[in-house]
């Protein structure tokens, strides 16, 4: 009789300690505001910034003449599992040699396709594209997700060979 | 008058009394639901509040991963795992890896070993972290989800540095990984191990002490050893009701055989013990990652491979221990650059096969606590 | 008109002389009430805006979040906003629902808070309804409440909605018991029922403190089963988002929802303001005993201050627990109440009887 009361009572303040120290642990964090892990994303726009090894988005990179790397080999193109990279290449003369050269007319990317997973960097024999670090890719139409990422009028660099 | 003594009188002359009949009746719960946490469709057979029946509908997100691996070079499979179990994608994408270079008698550097044993208890860590989080908010408490959230967000920037993303990383390649570890990793890992050391002891006391929860988890849903080996349940959920099925100590692959850790076996069979075996899991992670941290060896992040991999004829089977058990990749070649036949073993898809022996005759809130400690991932379950 | 802070009396008693010196006195009281009516309107208003503002700031800051920031300074206009959302937002209404009692539910959970809100003492006069049997009154018509709730899982044609009013229905009906018990241990002491007598038999010291341990059990059983009778976590058995998707209000959307959520937190803040009322003196400033120059310093704060501060700390506390513990099991409920508050709290009540009767408390 007695031990069953008293299993009673310890079971209310066992009960009752156990929330209580819940309570301390969230009731911690109401009064210390430091702890606020909270990153107010457009307005720190100007101080976030992301890891270098941040995989936002396929570009092909262009020096200061505006000239690439990208020779049209295709390897990220097959190397894709998406079908995101379309590589639509041409012949031209080369002005050294005067043969017949394979030269990229567009290369196009298509951002919505992509799951970022890096194949196409690997697998590029010239180093002609790498992964950027932007994020903020919503657009109002599906279109402009089509990107072409060779510049108007850039060239590739010389020197670079298949 | 006569009417209500026979109303009464009735449970004594057939046995049911047409006053107290009850109807069983259905009840969707999912494909749009707060608590299947995705797009399973659980039909529930009720009486008032008590379950009489689970009958799990799959299929919502079904994407055929696996289908889709056949047409795929294995350096491009190994991205499509990262969209299974996503909590625990470095697992999969490790599994894969593993399979292949079975197939291909490739022996990785050692380095390769610890870095992909350190990730992978990094994101064991992750996804424990986040279940623990929605384990609390299934179960009315919203404050332990952004606690959850609050460590695990550690981990992904661990992930963002080393690996390139968050969530998806696809860090695996057949070989190896994709790059060397960033120089800050091993200060940030260790920074987060003394980080996490401290929060983990608020999980106890928020939700592990407390008498809510533990009235809530203890002796629901309950799974005896042999169901759970019947039904296949695996990781966790399996060693909660004394199923030693380990991966990472039975078959170890990677480091796991360098490592000192303890495989967390429970006897409770129940919500709880799934719970406790997911807490202790955590710390044992803590400790793995302790061991190896300062430890990688020096050596290359990658074995040489071919550009284009063909694995001889036959079959390979590979199995890992992710988050949530057991997952098989069973990889059969002819020879070509793809695989003819890939077939994953999913723990989620055996796990949430338990649910009806488990939910019998508990209420609908235990079906929900159940569905948490089983932790399911829904993309896992259809891939 | 002399306005005091301190004393409404004259106040309305001067506002009261003005109405009758224009209108014939049946006139005057009617528009009387209409004033009284359309203040409580925009205060109710005005409380759920404000309130449901700092749940979320409260409920932000335990989760390290910061909380809505954006609409206004701090977001202090995101309720407001929302509130538009709701009002343009169409009110659908489920095909095969009951539409008469679907679109009924919705008021009837409305009118409860408001019934109440009228007997809660606010300050030293500023009380619309001043019955002796005030706080008999408020546990009655408090329990209105639940009869929209299962009006609206009944109406709503939903199987999730008609369990969440089952379980809602079975809560409230049983917590209720506590709840009276508790404020009747009160009684007990104050030996009336009317308010404005409860808040000045606290006038040298509040009941909490006066009276003896009881009081304290009492305060904790109030607290909990209240809280429980508000269907409010850890008891919101009846919404349990993650059992039920959101409860008796599943198929509410639009206003119709606003009215429910409106309702919910005026609800919260009648617990505060009773539970305020009998164990913390209501306006009734700190005094303690007959120390005259501590009591006329804290009588320099008015009696405005000293309620809503008293029922602030109340809502936070309710809050914390709120965002703290996770949702009990019906079954779990119904034990708490049944083995647990209901025993503890008759024994309080004769425990209460001893300490009154042989004079123990202050």
């Amino acid at each position: 009789m007695f031990k069953s009361i008293y299993k009673y009572l310890t079971d209310i303040f066992n009960g009752a300690r156990t929330l209580l120290t819940g309570m301390k642990v969230t009731g911690y964090y109401f009064f210390h505001p430091k702890e606020i892990i909270t990153q107010q994303y457009p307005e720190n726009r100007d101080t976030l910034k992301m890891f270098d090894m941040f995989r936002g988005e396929v570009v092909l990179i262009h020096d200061e003449n505006n000239e690439h790397k990208c020779t049209g080999c295709s390897a990220c193109e097959l190397a894709c599992p998406n079908g995101t990279i379309e590589i639509i290449s041409d012949k031209a003369i080369d002005p050294e040699t005067g043969k017949s050269k394979k030269v990229i007319d567009t290369f196009v990317y298509h951002l919505q396709m992509c799951t970022m997973c890096n194949l196409c960097i690997l697998a590029c024999p010239t180093d002609a594209i790498k992964m950027a670090q932007t994020f903020e890719h919503a657009v109002f139409d599906r279109s402009e997700l089509t990107k072409v990422l060779n510049r108007p009028g850039s060239k590739i660099m010389a020197g670079i060979k298949e | 008058m006569s009417n209500i003594f026979s109303l009464i009188s009735d449970k004594d002359s057939k046995g049911t009394s047409s006053a107290t009949e009850t109807q069983e009746y259905f009840v969707n719960m999912g494909p749009q639901h707060p608590s299947t946490h995705g797009v399973l469709r659980l039909l529930l057979t009720l009486d008032g509040e008590i379950i009489r029946k689970v009958e799990p509908h799959i299929g919502y997100i079904h994407r055929s991963i696996e289908k889709m691996c056949e047409k795929d070079s294995y350096q491009q499979i190994v991205h499509l795992t990262d969209r299974m179990d996503y909590l625990s994608c470095h697992m999969n994408n490790e599994a894969v890896c593993l399979a292949v270079e079975k197939g291909l008698q490739l022996e990785v550097p050692d380095r390769v070993k610890f870095i992909r044993t350190i990730i992978s208890e990094l994101t064991r860590l992750s996804s424990h972290q986040l279940w623990w989080g929605v384990m609390g908010m299934d179960l009315g408490a919203i404050t332990t989800f952004l606690y959850g959230f609050r460590d695990r967000e550690q981990i992904t920037d661990i992930f963002e540095e080393t690996c390139g993303a968050r969530l998806t990383m696809n860090y695996n390649v057949p070989g190896g990984v994709m790059f060397d570890i960033h120089p800050n990793f091993q200060k940030r890992t260790k920074d987060f191990l003394k980080y996490f050391k401290e929060k983990l002891p608020e999980y106890d006391e928020l939700l592990t002490g407390n008498v809510i929860f533990v009235e809530r988890t203890k002796d629901i849903g309950y799974l005896s050893k042999e169901d759970a080996i019947s039904f296949g349940v695996t990781g966790p959920s399996g060693r909660a009701s004394g199923f030693a099925c380990d991966v990472r100590k039975k078959d170890p692959y990677s480091a796991y055989d360098r490592v000192d850790f303890k495989e967390i076996i429970r006897t409770d069979c129940d919500s709880f013990g799934r719970y406790k075996v997911r807490i202790a899991e955590m710390y044992e992670s803590l400790h793995i990652i302790e061991q190896l941290i300062d430890n990688i060896p020096e050596g290359d992040f990658k074995a040489k491979t071919k550009a284009v991999i063909k694995l001889p004829p036959g079959e390979y089977y590979q199995r890992v221990e992710t988050a949530r058990g057991e997952l098989g990749v069973y990889v059969i070649s002819d020879n070509k650059k793809s695989p003819y036949r890939v077939k994953f073993r999913s723990p989620g898809f055996s796990n949430l096969f338990a649910l009806d022996t488990m939910a019998k005759g508990y209420k609908i809130a235990d079906l929900v606590a159940m569905m948490s400690t089983l932790d399911l991932v829904i993309p896992d379950i259809d891939r | 008109m002399n306005f005091s802070i301190y004393d409404f009396t004259e106040f309305i008693r001067s506002i009261h002389f003005w109405l009758t010196g224009i209108f014939s006195p049946g006139l005057a009281d009617v528009i009387g009430l209409a004033i009284i009516g359309v203040c409580f309107l925009l205060f109710v208003t005005l409380l759920g805006l404000s309130l449901v503002y700092v749940e979320r700031k409260v409920a932000a800051f335990f989760q390290q979040r910061l909380g809505p920031m954006r609409v206004g300074f701090w977001g202090t206009a995101q309720t407001v906003a929302d509130i538009i959302k709701l009002i343009f937002k169409e009110p659908l209404v489920t095909k095969n629902s009951d539409k008469f009692l679907f679109n009924l539910a919705a008021f009837i959970v409305l009118i409860a808070p408001f019934m109440v809100i009228g007997a809660v003492p606010f300050a030293k006069g500023l009380h619309a309804l001043d019955f002796d049997i005030g706080l008999f009154y408020i546990t009655a018509v408090s329990s209105i409440g639940v009869t929209g709730i299962l009006l609206a899982g009944w109406s709503s044609n939903n199987k999730y909605s008609l369990i969440g009013a089952m379980r809602s229905g079975a809560q409230i009906v049983s917590y209720e018991l506590s709840v009276v018990l508790s404020l009747i241990t009160i009684v007990v002491l104050t030996g009336s029922l009317q308010l404005s007598e409860i808040v000045a038999s606290q006038s040298d010291g509040w009941w909490i403190f006066k009276g003896n341990i009881p009081a304290i059990i009492a305060f904790i059983i109030f607290i909990v089963a209240s809280t429980a009778e508000s269907n409010r976590g850890p008891f919101d058995l009846a919404e349990a988002e993650s059992e039920l998707t959101a409860g008796f209000h599943t198929e509410y959307s639009g206003i119709r929802f606003a009215f429910f959520f409106l309702a919910e937190y005026v609800n919260f803040f009648i617990i505060a303001a009773v539970g305020a009322t009998v164990f913390f003196g209501g306006w009734m400033p700190l005094h303690i005993g007959n120390i005259e120059f501590f009591n006329n310093a804290m009588d320099v704060i008015p009696p405005v201050i000293w309620f809503f501060g008293k029922v602030v700390v109340l809502l936070f506390l309710i809050m914390w627990f709120k965002w703290t513990f996770p949702r009990l099991r019906i079954d779990q409920l119904l034990t708490l109440e049944w083995k647990y508050l209901l025993p503890i709290s008759i024994v309080n009540i004769l425990l209460m009887s001893l300490v009154a009767l042989n004079g123990w408390h202050l």
